[in-house]
């Protein structure tokens, strides 16, 4: 579903990404761990088309598409999303207004009708529900004066209502309570389906004892130092980072 | 002869047209007028208060008196124009000329030019020598709205005024007298019939008395092709509070005048303006806040949006007086601008005598911010879609504030046109 290919990518003057390749297949929770500036949330930022980060070199297919031809409408369309990591506040736009438009964006691309306010109602508070969030987050503007953790639910809530086929987590575990961690990952946990993938990053292992992953990856310095099943993830959580910095370049690629 | 001296003379010669016609208590308001517009002229850009604002192109503008009557303008016409319109207390002048069958009378509300003597307040709030083109609306006056809430009353009902422009020269005038304790919310609304090329010259001033409340709103759509000059003085008494909100969707060159004076303690002042510029139009809002007494607030909001080449001013003045202690004066001017051409020219300028005061002023001027718009994009949102949700939501905070709720609804049509208008040249 996912694969990238030797991703090098530039934020300003300083290359952060210097080489990725990693694949997601379809059905499958991919975690993605690693010391804070390894370039975590570069990559999914270049996932989401963010205009800021330039990609120098290398290539990523989406269901054997050229994602980074794609404009960043374009790939939420067709079934990407990334919960970001700071979401941003957006005064005087309601949260209603905004995630009905996107819903409705999203409906007309695939060519259903879109949906009026009632029904929209509907599903959202169906949605909202599930996230446990409470009705009254659709009247205020965008995450305008949300707390850290509603900002993360509304992330989960957008994510819930897109229902999308790749699905980029950047650290939306971080500074939430358990409950809150619980909500997320069930949100996650509701998506998880054959045709879907999951790449899910994050700082603790916390997080996957709710999420199990396939696979774990852990990134430093711009490259994939190592991949490995969810145990991987257990021995970060004792050993730390530092092992894997300190081996030569080059040498723990893949 | 310069443009400006040749239009102060076609001016002149419509006031003379006029001066003796109406009741007899009008001639000599209005050579009173004529003879401070005549000595002062048209402000010209060597003044430090024009220097942005050329009037020069009011030589091309459609400068007639239009005839009395209200010419073919019907119902439907206005209603389209005038929407939401409050059947319940509407007041209809046409290029100046009160309008009677359109208008659905309400209580409270007279033609000035049917008055036998004029209101001791008329012309009160006014400095002819500052403000040339006001004393130029009275060496024209004619027809005009009183509005006179007496001692107490709660009018429920806003009172809408209407301002429908086909052409020509019009003077609107506007005088609201809010007794002590009184309530009212008027709603100004400037309209143009399509292709106005006209000038339109308003005065308004309003009485706030003791503890009374006063929300005005003054909403200007006329055509692009308008000149449109405003002068709105206001006096606010002891405990009094006036809302002012200044809506600027239409107009090629607008300038809008405010002044306030808090004249007794505990006078509270919101003045709140939204403007919208796009094409080669200008708007200019110059206000002036005089702290005159202690214990006085105003919070003054002005938000600018322009696109294509247009051209924003906002001059602010918060004067606080040597003995106006304990005042709170805010005054904001953030400015949005969706292109490379748009400019605007920002000053709040503080001047404070007292020195136990909490006064703040601040603008900026910035454009949409790229952050928000990748968040919409990345959530499907079309870019345009996304930049004018962006934009809209930057207006949001004067729309929200709008003290009568239809409008608040209603007013997204002519918003909606004023954002696509500043927007089209967005590359």
């Amino acid at each position: 579903m996912l694969e990238i290919q030797n991703l090098h990518a530039r934020a300003g003057e300083n290359e952060i990404l210097k080489g990725i390749d990693l694949s997601v297949g379809a059905g499958e929770v991919h975690a993605l761990m690693g010391p804070n500036g390894s370039g975590k949330s570069t990559l999914a930022n270049v996932l989401a088309g963010q205009p800021s980060v330039e990609v120098t070199e290398g290539s990523v297919l989406y269901c054997g598409r050229d994602l980074l031809a794609m404009a960043p409408e374009e790939r939420a369309r067709e079934g990407v999303f990334l919960a970001f990591q700071y979401p941003v506040e957006i005064p005087g736009v309601t949260n209603s207004y905004f995630l009905k438009a996107s819903v409705n964006a999203l409906r007309k691309h695939r060519g259903e009708e879109e949906l009026d306010a009632i029904d929209f109602l509907e599903l959202v508070r169906d949605r909202m529900k599930a996230v446990e969030m409470d009705e009254k987050f659709l009247s205020r503007a965008i995450n305008e004066g949300f707390s850290g953790g509603e900002k993360k639910r509304n992330e989960i809530l957008q994510m819930a209502l897109l229902e999308p086929r790749l699905a980029v987590l950047d650290e939306t575990d971080s500074g939430l309570d358990i409950d809150a961690l619980r909500i997320v990952a069930d949100g996650v946990n509701h998506l998880r389906r054959r045709d879907r993938g999951m790449l899910v990053i994050t700082h603790y292992q916390r997080l996957l004892e709710y999420i199990v992953p396939d696979r774990v990856h852990v990134l430093t310095e711009g490259r994939i130092a190592a991949s490995g099943g969810k145990e991987l993830a257990l021995e970060l959580e004792q050993r730390g980072y530092g092992w894997l910095e300190k081996e030569p370049e080059g040498a723990a690629a893949g | 002869m310069s443009a400006l001296d040749e239009v102060r003379s076609r001016l002149l010669a419509l006031h003379e047209r006029v001066v003796d016609t109406g009741p007899a208590w009008l001639a000599p308001l209005r050579r009173r007028g004529g003879a401070s517009f005549a000595a002062e002229g048209l402000p010209h850009t060597k003044l430090e208060e024009w220097r942005y604002t050329n009037l020069a192109g009011l030589a091309k503008q459609q400068l007639d008196l239009a005839e009395p009557g209200g010419g073919d303008v019907s119902r439907a016409d206005l209603a389209a124009l005038a929407s939401p319109v409050f059947a319940c207390s509407l007041h209809v002048f046409v290029d100046g000329f009160y309008a009677p069958k359109l208008s659905a009378l309400g209580a409270h509300v007279e033609n000035l030019a049917s008055l036998s003597e004029a209101p001791a307040e008329l012309g009160g709030l006014i400095d002819g020598k500052q403000h040339p083109l006001a004393a130029l609306n009275t060496a024209l006056l004619g027809d005009g709205a009183l509005l006179r809430v007496p001692r107490g009353a709660r009018i429920e009902e806003p009172i809408h005024v209407v301002f429908a422009a086909t052409g020509a020269v019009r003077n609107p005038r506007l005088l609201v007298i809010a007794e002590a304790g009184s309530r009212v919310q008027v709603i100004q609304d400037h309209v143009s019939l399509s292709g106005d090329t006209g000038f339109t010259n308003a005065v308004t001033e309003i009485h706030v008395g003791a503890d009374a409340r006063v929300d005005l709103v003054n909403l200007q759509r006329e055509s692009n092709a308008s000149f449109h000059v405003s002068n709105t003085a206001a006096r606010v008494e002891r405990d009094g509070r006036l809302e002012s909100h200044v809506l600027s969707l239409g107009g090629r060159l607008v300038r809008n005048d405010l002044t306030l004076t808090l004249a007794g303690e505990g006078g509270d002042a919101t003045l709140n303006g939204l403007f919208v510029g796009g094409g080669e139009r200008l708007i200019d809002n110059h206000s002036l806040v005089d702290h005159a007494v202690p214990h006085g607030t105003s919070r003054q909001l002005y938000k600018g949006i322009l696109g294509g080449a247009s051209r924003g001013v906002f001059r602010g003045r918060v004067v606080v007086r040597p003995d106006a202690q304990r005042t709170n004066a805010e005054q904001s001017n953030p400015n949005l601008l969706l292109s490379e051409g748009a400019e605007i020219d920002t000053k709040p300028q503080l001047e404070i005598h007292a020195d136990d005061v909490k006064c703040s002023h601040g603008s900026s001027i910035g454009q949409l911010d790229e952050d928000a718009l990748f968040y919409l994009r990345s959530r499907a949102i079309d870019p345009r879609e996304a930049r004018d949700l962006l934009t809209r939501g930057f207006a949001q905070e004067v729309l929200g504030a709008l003290p009568v709720e239809a409008l608040r609804e209603g007013l997204g049509n002519a918003l909606e046109q004023a954002l696509a208008a500043a927007g089209s040249s967005v590359s």
